[in-house]
């Protein structure tokens, strides 16, 4: 069972805003859900498969890289061939 | 004095030195290139691109975990570290978590009173680097960032060591060896901005944990825990607690501060990577041939050039020095020894060049010019100083040879009949030394054998100019 | 030669996102040329506009062709068109689209199914011969079911999915669909493959000619597929398809898969948590909608989530980052990978004794437009498809008769890299009943 407040903290977690309205509804959603999810308590501790495909590897060999038009093409903001992003500091 | 009490373990991310970044084929030599370059879908985070593990970074990997004797465990694997910055394009960061590439092994380092000891590695893990951020402000707006993704993807190895140093000097020779032996194993280039960063964890035994999280130098990281050390003694002495948090370096600064994140705070939220396909290697490590390594090559040069152990140690810290030592060394290798480490690389460090620059064939010259009697110590200096003030940088072919230099500069040697003439003249111009050197002052002796010596402009030898000028005095007393 | 396809057909069900009324192709004397093909909007096409049925993606252009697409022009095909989809391919009716519900080609009042429904109603209306959806849990064998075509989810591994955006990695593979199963052949002959970009992918191509020879062929008819919860209608339709193919030769056994009790949680676990990391990459910096870069950081991506997700793709990405938190990876993420480990025990198994495992792809008929408003419900009619995807095997869906005028879905599922016989199941299917 969870509570308003545990979505929002998962909200926070997962960096989604959800509005105060939603929260509700969202919560008892989860609830139903995570109800139903309950029933893989009943899987019985086990080993997880083993791959069969592995060590697929790419040898070190320098392939063309996009133009610095072509990799900024689809942002909205550049300058002096950097992409703008919102402030960290 | 080591102190007891200090407990400092590390975890270490150095950038691999291969061709291609760690899950595509861009190149990593992107310094000096234009930003957003040496990107593609798969470092840009495009939807629908896919990662592909480049081979070498692997083998890297396994050539450090040899070398530093880790385990390979039969199965490691890559998983998903998840957390939101602007620099990490896909909102994770593609690392190790709990099948790392190699676990538990040693390295040996001496503690700060000289005793060899072992630190303990955790694990070493493979993962990619996010890109780079500038932080901008300007007038009209509250600031923002820049990104730029070359940098997206470069592959690094993170070193865990257990918490078995002791002091910061510990800390710091821990990392100078561990470097060399990076560089010994060419898979690492220390000289590449940003090529190693530490996060530091210190504790004073008993009190609570904190992480210095960026230090990107060496000298940084001894800054850093002896800043923490006093810091957290003095919270101790005054009977506050230690947080248990997350402290940025400030390099320019040579000061921590707290990120105001406490450590739990963190849930990335780890699962296997499901684009990528377990690695099963640890058969791999067999077929892995270590060079020698800085330990074994010490040992080697004082059995092999019979020089001292404070000289092997200078000559081996560093794989370029120890290679261009030995290409030099066969002249002469006592005097090469004294050149190189004693001489050499100060001359290169005033001037901020690196060894590469020099050529090995004008100091084999230059040390067969001394070992021969043909200059003094004090010329050899002049010469080098030449060489390496003009002839850097230039074709070998154009330079100017030692003997050139010699030759131009007039810089041979001054021979007996040479400088019997100078003497003369300095104790017929110096009566008063001359007389106090009779009246028993035999300090009086290096005031003329210095004024000799500023007449040849060092091409005397001091020691048969000693013998010369006592000689002379000798005479000057009947 | 480059060459010019008109695509002029009506589109009456929403099925395209994006359409391009003049395509071109290229005469490479391939085995799709000149033919229209519709692609899913969650598959990069270079210079067509990729959306995910998504307003976060709004405006992306993709600078490079998936895998497929490469291997569709390759072939001589005309892409006509991007096909809407439930967002980022989380639903089974395709109403959770930003672009619009599609609705369904046999009666318009009623969902097409997801989250392919885009493609299936292209194919199911005759405005395309073929499509490429994606199947994650059932997204292409669904709507097929529910459109009344085939729909082929291949072996795990036996596409490359290089260009295709991740909802689930582990789990989804791109597929065809159309009219017939000879054209469903047709189009994973060429898509099939090896290709390096895809570390998940085998080397496994696909060449084969449909055969209706199934004399011999062992059909086992697991319990769970006809039990609580499937119309007894859909069942009945459903037994007399398989009765046909016991007329065409196959034996039949019954058979029982116990990991379905907890497979759809499993399924929905996996991934919930694969997509809340998948879906991180949206931040407006590098493509989709833009960001204030003068707010922070947190702020604006938190706001730009907020905003630009649907509610359904919102709640799977909360549910996710909740499986995989401190604390509780162990009660649903591992958990839920035993279980699948489970359920691929169970196939291999029942494939020790049996070719081909047969049921109804879906429990029901198609659902009437917002018929399923409470999010388990709709997990829950994913209840039959999702083991397939679970264990990895090949899976098909050929419609098998009506069920109040609307069609019902045969769904034929095989051994690891057996698409081919299942392909034949499905073929000797079709030819019964022609």
């Amino acid at each position: 069972m969870v509570l308003e407040n545990d979505v929002e903290g998962i909200a926070k977690l997962a960096d989604i805003h959800i509005k105060k309205e939603e929260l509700g509804e969202f919560t008892s959603q989860f609830n139903h859900i995570l109800e139903y999810f309950d029933i893989l308590d009943t899987v019985s501790d086990g080993e997880e498969g083993k791959a069969d495909l592995v060590n697929v590897l790419r040898e070190d060999e320098v392939t063309p890289s996009l133009t610095q038009e072509a990799a900024c093409a689809n942002a909205h903001e550049t300058e002096d061939g950097h992409i703008r992003a919102p402030r960290v500091m | 004095m080591t102190d007891k009490t200090v407990i400092i373990g590390l975890e270490i991310h150095c950038q691999l030195n291969t061709k291609t970044k760690l899950f595509c084929g861009c190149s990593t030599d992107f310094q000096g290139d234009e930003p957003n370059t040496h990107v593609c879908p798969i470092c840009l985070g495009l939807p629908g691109a896919m990662p592909r593990l480049n081979k070498q970074a692997v083998l890297y990997a396994l050539k450090v975990a040899k070398a530093l004797k880790l385990t390979v465990p039969e199965v490691s694997e890559f998983s998903r570290k998840n957390y939101f910055y602007p620099d990490l394009p896909k909102g994770y960061q593609i690392s190790q978590y709990d099948k790392p590439i190699a676990e538990k092994g040693i390295m040996e380092v001496d503690d700060d009173e000289g005793h060899p000891k072992n630190i303990r590695i955790t694990r070493i893990h493979l993962e990619e680097d996010p890109g780079r951020l500038i932080h901008k402000t300007s007038r009209d707006r509250a600031g923002y960032s820049l990104v730029d993704y070359n940098r997206s993807s470069i592959p690094l190895i993170e070193i865990v060591t257990e918490p078995d140093l002791r002091s910061p000097k510990e800390a710091r020779r821990f990392l100078n060896k561990l470097r060399s032996t990076l560089e010994y194993l060419e898979v690492f280039d220390g000289e590449r901005e940003g090529s190693i960063r530490v996060d530091a964890n210190i504790s004073i035994k008993g009190h609570n944990r904190v992480e210095c999280k960026n230090i990107s130098s060496y000298k940084g990281v001894e800054k850093a825990l002896n800043f923490e050390i006093t810091r957290q003694r003095n919270l101790i002495r005054k009977g506050q607690r230690i947080e248990q948090e997350t402290r940025h370096f400030l390099e320019g600064r040579g000061i921590t501060t707290s990120s105001r994140s406490k450590e739990n705070e963190n849930d990335y939220r780890y699962f296997p990577e499901p684009d990528l396909r377990p690695l099963r290697v640890s058969g791999w490590i067999d077929d892995i041939v270590l060079p020698e390594l800085p330990d074994a090559r010490r040992e080697r040069f004082i059995a092999q050039y019979g020089i001292s152990e404070n000289h092997a140690r200078t000559l081996t810290g560093d794989l370029k020095v120890a290679n261009f030592y030995e290409s030099v060394a066969d002249a002469d290798p006592a005097i090469a020894a004294i050149w190189v480490a004693d001489i050499l690389l100060g001359e290169i460090n005033y001037r901020s060049m690196r060894i590469d620059d020099v050529p090995t064939m004008n100091i084999g010259d230059l040390i067969a010019l001394i070992r021969d009697g043909t200059i003094t110590d004090k010329s050899g200096v002049e010469v080098l100083r030449v060489m390496l003030d003009h002839c850097i940088g230039e074709d070998v072919e154009t330079c100017e040879m030692p003997a050139d230099i010699v030759t131009r500069l007039g810089l041979t040697k001054a021979a007996g009949d040479d400088f019997t003439a100078e003497i003369g003249k300095v104790i017929a111009a110096n009566p008063n030394a001359v007389a106090d050197y009779h009246a028993g002052k035999k300090g009086a002796v290096n005031f003329l054998v210095g004024q000799v010596m500023k007449a040849t402009r060092g091409r005397a030898d001091p020691k048969e100019l000693n013998t010369a000028m006592a000689d002379a005095l000798k005479e000057t007393e009947e | 030669m480059v060459k010019e396809y008109f695509f002029e057909k009506t589109d009456r069900t929403n099925a395209f996102i994006t359409r391009l009324d003049l395509a071109m192709y290229e005469e490479t004397g391939g085995p799709l040329e000149g033919k229209g093909i519709a692609v899913k909007d969650n598959i990069s096409t270079a210079g067509i506009p990729t959306t995910c049925g998504s307003r976060i993606l709004a405006g992306y252009v993709p600078p490079f062709d998936a895998h497929v697409v490469t291997c569709l022009r390759e072939a001589g095909a005309a892409i006509v068109g991007k096909t809407n989809m439930d967002e980022f391919g989380m639903g089974t009716t395709t109403e959770n689209s930003a672009y619009g519900p599609t609705t369904n080609p046999h009666d318009t009042s009623r969902v097409p199914g997801g989250s392919s429904g885009g493609s299936a109603a292209a194919v199911g209306d005759g405005m395309v011969d073929m499509a490429l959806g994606s199947d994650t849990g059932g997204s292409i064998r669904c709507p097929a079911a529910f459109c009344g075509i085939v729909g082929l989810k291949p072996t795990f591994g036996r596409v490359s999915r290089y260009g295709l955006i991740a909802y689930s990695n582990s789990l989804e593979q791109i597929g065809p669909l159309g009219q017939t199963v000879t054209d469903v052949n047709t189009l994973m002959s060429a898509i099939a493959g090896p290709d390096s970009r895809d570390s998940t992918a085998y080397d496994r191509p696909y060449t084969h000619t449909p055969s209706s020879e199934i004399a011999g062929m062992k059909i086992a008819v697991p319990e769970e597929f006809f039990g609580e919860g499937v119309d007894p209608t859909v069942a009945e339709s459903v037994r007399n398809a398989i009765g046909k193919l016991e007329d065409a030769g196959a034996e039949t056994m019954a058979c029982s898969i116990p990991s379905m009790a907890y497979a759809l949680a499993a399924y929905y676990v996996t991934c919930t948590s694969e997509a809340s990391s998948n879906l991180s990459r949206f931040d407006g910096v590098r493509f989709g909608p833009s960001v204030e870069t003068k707010r922070s950081w947190h702020d604006e991506y938190r706001d730009h989530r907020g905003t630009f997700f649907g509610k359904e793709v919102q709640r799977r990405i909360l549910l996710g980052t909740f499986a995989l938190s401190a604390g509780y990876y162990g009660k649903y993420y591992a958990k839920a990978q035993v279980a699948r480990e489970n359920v691929r025990k169970d196939f291999l198994r029942i494939f020790k004794d049996a070719d081909i495992i047969a049921g109804p792809t879906m429990p029901q008929i198609a659902f009437k437009l917002g018929e399923k408003s409470d999010p388990l419900s709709m997990y829950l009619a994913d209840i039959l498809t999702v083991p397939a995807n679970l264990a990895g095997v090949p899976a098909i869906s050929v419609p098998c008769g009506t069920v109040d005028k609307m069609p019902v879905g045969l769904q034929l599922i095989g051994r690891h890299f057996e698409d081919e016989r299942v392909v034949d199941a499905a073929f000797a299917y079709e030819t019964e009943v022609i």
